[in-house]
């Protein structure tokens, strides 16, 4: 189901991009680059920040055109970052509060308002993800936001800091693929034969710091271990096929507004 | 009441000894004969980092204790190596501050401060590796590009030359290196498109003696090496103190990357002599003879180490003086350190932007695809941690950094120069997304590095075939420095924290302690009275063990 969601993806794509084939070079060149999830974050955030002044199709600006891949001060998306976070001087350009995933997310948008529709985006609904979080997706069993939840998994009070909409809509639909090495979980067997599997921590030669199933915060001895190995699979269930396309839409709206607390 | 007289007298006695009894020129050639003494950076002019002391040996170590520590008033990273000059040590606090202390208890006979100047950046830390001793005087480079010398009983200054600019981004971090009645030392500021130098100083009035300038001027040989205006901001800084054969009376330096560090394309050419150790003259700094490990180097792969002379026995009874090198860019290299030429060498960690040495010592390279992983990474297979050659084992010691690349990025267009300013012309990226890699100064404490991020070690090579003989593995890391002793103990640390020893034949542990901080100096051996300590930086502080009871 997975493939068949992206390959719907990439169909549009390759549609929208047949019927624009009169587009810039650099639009289409940079069409494939980002993800579904970034493009759609970034159309809600550059609606309510940016259209004001560059307009719905990016080119009320003169010398700018988004849909056409004009850019006066810009030649890359290190360049675009900049520019959207430090505003250019003398300029009514100004400076923006953006977290990175938001600027990866305007960025998306940015670069492919030449090839997508933006009418065709699926936009979500913060309550409607909250809702999806507490209960359909069961999230807090094992995650905990701002003191409630389970620690089992990563703490999720800052993640729309901390990951950008793309890489928490890869997470929700392929937690395999998408695990990062450093989050692999880790099983250990002590020579008396207890079996322990947790998040690791921390660790160095001779020691693992990790949290168990049990939310225990344990310190192992490498030497008093018969079996230490990462595993390479997650402990957390794929979404893909319990999720509607709506309910992913509102909760990665819900989990990109969790900024940490004040 | 009489205790406290006789611990005065004592006290008086040992003050007005190091007033007495100078640290002569001849002192530092001979610095090997006094073990119970660390005279210089390296501990001897061959930089072998081999302590003759053998009071501490695989059958007592675990008798170790804590003697004393020293908590430095910075939180920079420690690594300064402290010299002990007849039972007093020096050490600098970072940035700039010089401390002399009781090397038996710790306790401070007095602090010198300095605050730089505001102009000063250094790329990569305000820290600073020590100071080094002629007669009673100290001199230290300091990160404003000054050199200081102070009073050894009083830590009064007496004078202060400036060697470099530091609103262009000079800078000093090294410890200087006396060699007779000079003090040289060399500048840093690789990132920031400064022309490097080494040069020589009076140590009596400051005067500068010569310069040697390591990218060859208009005229020079090595010139053509450059293309246009690159010369003049191509880097090549020192920022590691060098080494001396007192018999070839030449002086041996590692020179450090050209600038910008990560777009070659703009300064086309071998880049003379970045990236290479050059031997000079030690009376007027002349260049004898140059060996250049990277020529135009794409990755930031510094030749700064420290250079280890080594005397090996040849087949036919003669003695081979030789140069031991594990570079920054992954090879091992052994030199003819009389004329430079290439003996033999071959990588002691995975290498792949080169598949071998040529017959000169040139690597034959071959640069990944854009995107693809680099090994080793941007700080190298080693770097300025201090290697050790034991001549009981007769193997040569290094941290290596192994599992670890990098991503380079050179930027698309050439980077303009702006004095002062950071000139770097690309990045360098971790090679898995969101991993933070292992950087210069440290990870922090956590660590939760995975494959291509990078593992420590220890490791034995023969100098003779650059074949490892053994190895230990860390999970991180490791920036510290190693010490061997003729007990065939070898001591080092970690980022871990750990502080360990070794049995240097064979690389079993024997002993280790916690000290809870990034080991980012190399321990030192001396001997105060009858007793033998070993002191290692770690975090802010320097810890000094000895025997226990």
């Amino acid at each position: 189901m997975q493939e068949n969601k992206r390959i719907s993806i990439t169909v549009i794509v390759a549609v929208i991009l047949m019927v624009c084939g009169g587009e810039s070079l650099r639009a289409q060149e940079h069409a494939g680059e980002y993800l579904q999830a970034d493009i759609v974050f970034g159309a809600r955030l550059y609606a309510d920040n940016c259209s004001s002044c560059h307009g719905a199709s990016g080119d009320s600006v003169p010398g700018v055109s988004f849909r056409g891949g004009e850019f006066r001060n810009a030649s890359s998306d290190f360049d675009l970052r900049r520019i959207i976070a430090n505003g250019l001087p003398d300029s009514a350009m100004p400076p923006g509060e953006y977290s990175g995933a938001e600027l990866s997310g305007l960025i998306a948008f940015i670069r492919t308002m030449g090839d997508v529709d933006p009418g065709t985006l699926t936009l979500g609904n913060v309550n409607r993800g909250r809702a999806v979080l507490i209960g359909k997706g069961d999230c807090l069993s094992c995650h905990r936001i701002a003191g409630n939840g389970s620690r089992r998994a990563p703490d999720l009070t800052d993640i729309g800091v901390m990951r950008s909409a793309g890489a928490l809509e890869r997470t929700l639909l392929d937690p395999d693929g998408s695990m990062l090495p450093v989050n692999r979980p880790v099983r250990a067997v002590t020579r008396e034969g207890e079996e322990i599997i947790g998040r690791r921590l921390n660790e160095d030669t001779f020691t693992v710091q990790l949290i168990d199933q049990d939310e225990r915060l344990l310190s192992l001895e490498k030497a008093n271990l018969q079996e230490y190995a990462f595993l390479k699979s997650s402990l957390m269930p794929s979404f893909e096929d319990q999720l509607s396309e709506q309910e992913l839409s509102d909760l990665l709206a819900y989990l990109l507004t969790l900024k940490g607390v004040d | 009441m009489l205790r406290p007289v006789i611990t005065s007298f004592v006290l008086l006695f040992l003050v007005s000894l190091s007033a007495d009894a100078q640290v002569t020129a001849d002192r530092l050639r001979r610095a090997s004969d006094e073990p119970e003494n660390w005279l210089t950076y390296s501990g001897s002019y061959s930089s072998i980092r081999h302590s003759l002391l053998d009071q501490i040996s695989p059958a007592n170590v675990e008798n170790l204790k804590l003697a004393w520590v020293f908590q430095a008033r910075s939180l920079e990273n420690f690594t300064a190596t402290p010299l002990v000059v007849d039972g007093v040590m020096y050490v600098t606090q970072a940035p700039n501050d010089v401390v002399a202390l009781d090397a038996k208890t710790g306790r401070i006979f007095w602090v010198y401060n300095y605050i730089p100047s505001a102009d000063a950046r250094p790329c990569c830390g305000r820290v600073n590796r020590g100071v080094a001793i002629l007669g009673n005087t100290l001199f230290m480079a300091t990160i404003d590009a000054q050199l200081i010398a102070l009073d050894a009983v009083t830590g009064r200054p007496i004078w202060k030359t400036a060697v470099g600019e530091p609103g262009l981004g000079y800078a000093m971090t090294l410890a200087p290196l006396v060699i007779g009645d000079k003090v040289v030392v060399g500048v840093a500021g690789g990132e920031y498109g400064i022309r490097g130098y080494i040069a020589a100083y009076d140590a009596v009035s400051g005067d500068e003696v010569w310069r040697f300038y390591t990218i060859p001027g208009p005229g020079e040989p090595g010139h053509e090496t450059w293309e246009g205006d690159s010369w003049k901001y191509g880097g090549a800084p020192v920022w590691l103190t060098g080494s001396y054969d007192p018999d070839l009376n030449l002086t041996y330096w590692g020179i450090g990357n050209p600038g910008p560090d990560w777009n070659p394309e703009q300064r086309p050419g071998d880049n003379l002599y970045s990236d290479s150790v050059v031997a000079l003259d030690a009376d007027t700094g002349e260049l004898r003879w140059y060996f250049q490990f990277t020529p135009n180097d794409d990755y930031d792969f510094d030749a700064v180490q420290i250079p280890v002379l080594v005397d090996l026995d040849t087949a036919d009874g003669g003695i081979l003086k030789v140069m031991l090198w594990a570079n920054r860019n992954g090879f091992f290299y052994a030199l003819d350190r009389a004329t430079g030429r290439f003996l033999n060498g071959r990588p002691f960690v995975t290498v792949n932007w080169a598949e071998g040495l040529d017959d000169s010592g040139r690597p034959v390279e071959t640069p990944q695809p854009p995107g693809a992983v680099t090994f080793p990474g941007v700080q190298g297979g080693t770097n300025w941690y201090s290697p050790s050659y034991s001549p009981n084992t007769g193997l040569f010691y290094l941290s290596a950094w192994e599992n670890y690349g990098s991503v380079f990025m050179p930027s698309p267009e050439p980077t303009e120069y702006r004095p002062g300013q950071i000139f770097l012309g690309g990045r360098p990226l971790s090679p898995i997304q969101g991993a933070e890699p292992p950087g210069a100064l440290g990870r922090g404490h956590i660590n939760r590095s995975t494959e291509m991020m990078g593992t420590g070690a220890v490791i034995a090579l023969d100098p003779r075939t650059g074949e490892r003989r053994w190895k230990f593995e860390m999970t991180d890391v490791t920036t510290s420095g190693i010490l061997t002793t003729a007990s065939d103990m070898l001591f080092t640390g970690g980022r871990e924290g750990y502080f360990y020893a070794f049995d240097a034949r064979d690389g079993e542990l024997l002993w280790k302690a916690t000290l809870g901080g990034v080991v980012h100096n190399g321990p030192i051996s001396y001997q105060v009275d009858a007793a033998q300590f070993v002191g290692v930086a770690a975090g802010n502080s320097l810890f000094v063990f000895t025997l226990g009871d």
